[in-house]
């Protein structure tokens, strides 16, 4: 924070030609507009949702409205169609989460063959562009004669979802002091107790995030998705259909109200471990 | 499964015989955590890959079922009608990752060094747009660059609009169903992925590098271009790798910010899939992407020589 321009810039405040008073804040503003340029949409979503639109379509302000936000069920297979979404992004939380973690302690904590072949089948899919897995995973299941449903779509969303939290998984076991645990094993701690007393806890932060983008991935994927859903309605789904024809505002609201609800609980998170860190 | 013994399995022969190895059953450890993951990525990620590549060989229709026939001419064709939608991803997604490199480079610096006690909020700020779904935010870029809005209006006055339809960008004094509302639709989606792995890099510098440089009598500039941005560089190419990669694919502001001129090889991709039916043409596309990719993302990463991050 302390750049070598706004301190103890006293003795050589003759010498050096200080820049002014926009170019030393020039950065700080070019942060601040791409800032606001990622933060428009959200505030346009919010506004809109207050709208009361006149034709299908929510993209011209007519008036403000709290119908909206009475009424967010009010359309048909809305809240439907956001069950479903939160439901499958549920379960390949939890179903990516632990196939993912094991891989990351195989990884992280052992020598086997295999080793690069295995860090690339993790390192591929996110490097491959969704329309390519979707379109060859979609292939599979037309092939195998399988019904497009709850089922592939969740096992599309654990395939992709798996690798990012092998990678964080992974980050955080590395860097942990392997002699934690040496000196659980010390102190008569049978292997199970050392990995559920030591390893475990040190690792939660890791697997937290990993559970957390899954979550955050598989409820907003689309592309996937729209291969691999069939008939079924996710809430992605639901919007991309709605683009079509007509957006109720009642989108509009769940935006919104995610969005809040997203901040209010990395604020309470973060004041959570404030306080525990000052205590 | 062909015979059946009572033996373990024989010993790994690069292991040395006077290391005492550990029993069986505490080698296979690594074995069984990675068998589940590991299946479950070879069974739905690998093998439809192999599957894809032989329906991109195959001919039929829908009636009669697809057969595999060699049928390379696929790709060609393929490839002759739909190389301007390849061109456009291609040049779109560089385009759009540009963009965010130039955007989210002072917004990852502002957050590594000034943001000082601001720093949470606004990466809380990066952040929590996620939450709303991004197709949402996407079609709130049709109301922020409707036609007569009030950004478009400001272009016009501007004359800005003049210079991007004379670059070919925009056609006319309107920015939807534009080059230009695409890119900046892509920009937008994929910017926090820039942003991310710029300010892990940019954290771990240390402040003192900085001062150490001013003290030489570096001006800001040159501190910059010969300490920050070259200690940058792993953040700068896995960023332009996360943006680019998903950008080239992607359908979705092409579809929902651009006309049929706009089309991008996602769009056609789902099309052939979706609607057409035709699954080989679809598969051979979606090979062709992504062998495309593969081949720029190696030619990249040997180039900017951080083969390590892979």
């Amino acid at each position: 924070m302390t750049t070598h321009e706004t301190t103890d810039a006293a003795p050589c405040a003759r010498t050096v030609r200080r820049p002014g008073r926009l170019r030393r804040h020039l950065v700080t503003i070019a942060g601040l507009c791409t800032l606001a340029y990622l933060v428009l949409p959200n505030v346009i979503v919010l506004v809109f949702s207050f709208n009361k639109p006149n034709g299908r379509f929510n993209y011209q302000w007519q008036r403000f409205s709290t119908d909206a936000w009475t009424d967010p069920c009010g359309v048909a297979d809305l809240c439907g169609s956001l069950g479903l979404s939160l439901r499958i992004a549920v379960w390949a939380t939890l179903g990516a989460t632990a196939l993912g973690t094991m891989i990351a302690f195989a990884l992280a904590r052992y020598r086997f063959r295999a080793r690069s072949t295995v860090n690339t089948l993790i390192f591929l899919p996110m490097a491959m562009p969704e329309v390519v897995m979707a379109a060859s995973l979609a292939t599979l299941f037309l092939n195998m004669g399988i019904q497009f449903g709850f089922w592939t779509i969740l096992i599309a969303h654990i395939m992709f979802c798996l690798s990012f939290v092998v990678t964080a998984v992974k980050a955080r076991v590395m860097s942990m002091d392997p002699r934690l645990e040496q000196a659980a094993q010390d102190l008569y701690a049978t292997p199970v107790q050392t990995f559920l007393r030591v390893t475990l806890p040190i690792a939660a932060p890791g697997i937290a995030a990993g559970a957390l983008l899954s979550f955050a991935l598989s409820f907003d994927d689309f592309i996937i998705t729209n291969f691999n859903a069939g008939s079924t309605v996710t809430f992605p789904m639901f919007v991309w259909g709605s683009a079509q024809r007509g957006t109720p505002v009642q989108i509009n609201v769940i935006g919104t109200a995610m969005f809040l609800i997203a901040v209010v609980c990395v604020v309470v998170g973060q004041l959570a471990g404030a306080r525990r860190k000052r205590s | 499964m062909s015979t059946v013994t009572e033996a373990p399995a024989p010993a790994p022969e690069d292991a040395p015989p006077e290391v005492r190895t550990p029993p069986l059953r505490k080698r296979l450890v690594p074995y069984w955590l990675l068998l589940p993951g590991i299946a479950w990525l070879l069974v739905f990620f690998a093998a439809p890959l192999v599957y894809q590549a032989s329906t991109s060989l195959q001919t039929g229709s829908l009636e009669d079922g697809f057969r595999v026939t060699w049928h390379l001419a696929t790709y060609w064709d393929a490839l002759v009608q739909y190389w301007p939608q390849f061109v456009r991803s291609v040049l779109y997604a560089a385009t759009a990752t540009g963009l965010c490199l130039l955007l989210g480079y002072p917004l990852a610096y502002l957050i590594a060094f000034k943001a000082g006690r601001w720093r949470h909020l606004v990466m809380i700020l990066v952040i929590a747009p996620f939450f709303t779904s991004f197709l949402i935010r996407t079609l709130a870029w049709k109301t922020i660059l409707a036609d007569g809005g009030p950004v478009v209006g400001a272009l016009n006055a501007l004359h800005v609009l003049d210079v991007t339809s004379w670059l070919g960008l925009t056609d006319g004094h309107r920015v939807l169903a534009t080059p230009l509302a695409v890119v900046c639709g892509l920009t937008y989606n994929f910017l926090p992925f820039m942003v991310l792995p710029l300010y892990t890099s940019l954290e771990r510098i240390d402040p003192r590098l900085h001062e150490a440089a001013g003290d030489l009598y570096a001006r800001p500039a040159t501190t910059f271009r010969r300490v920050t941005f070259p200690l940058s560089m792993p953040g700068v190419v896995a960023g332009t790798l996360l943006t680019f990669i998903p950008a080239t694919g992607d359908y979705i502001n092409a579809e929902l910010l651009g006309s049929t001129d706009q089309k991008m090889i996602g769009n056609v991709i789902q099309s052939q899939f979706l609607r057409v039916l035709d699954y080989p043409t679809a598969a051979a596309l979606s090979f062709l992407l992504m062998a495309a990719i593969l081949a720029m993302v190696t030619f990249y990463i040997r180039k900017s020589g951080t083969e390590d991050l892979v």
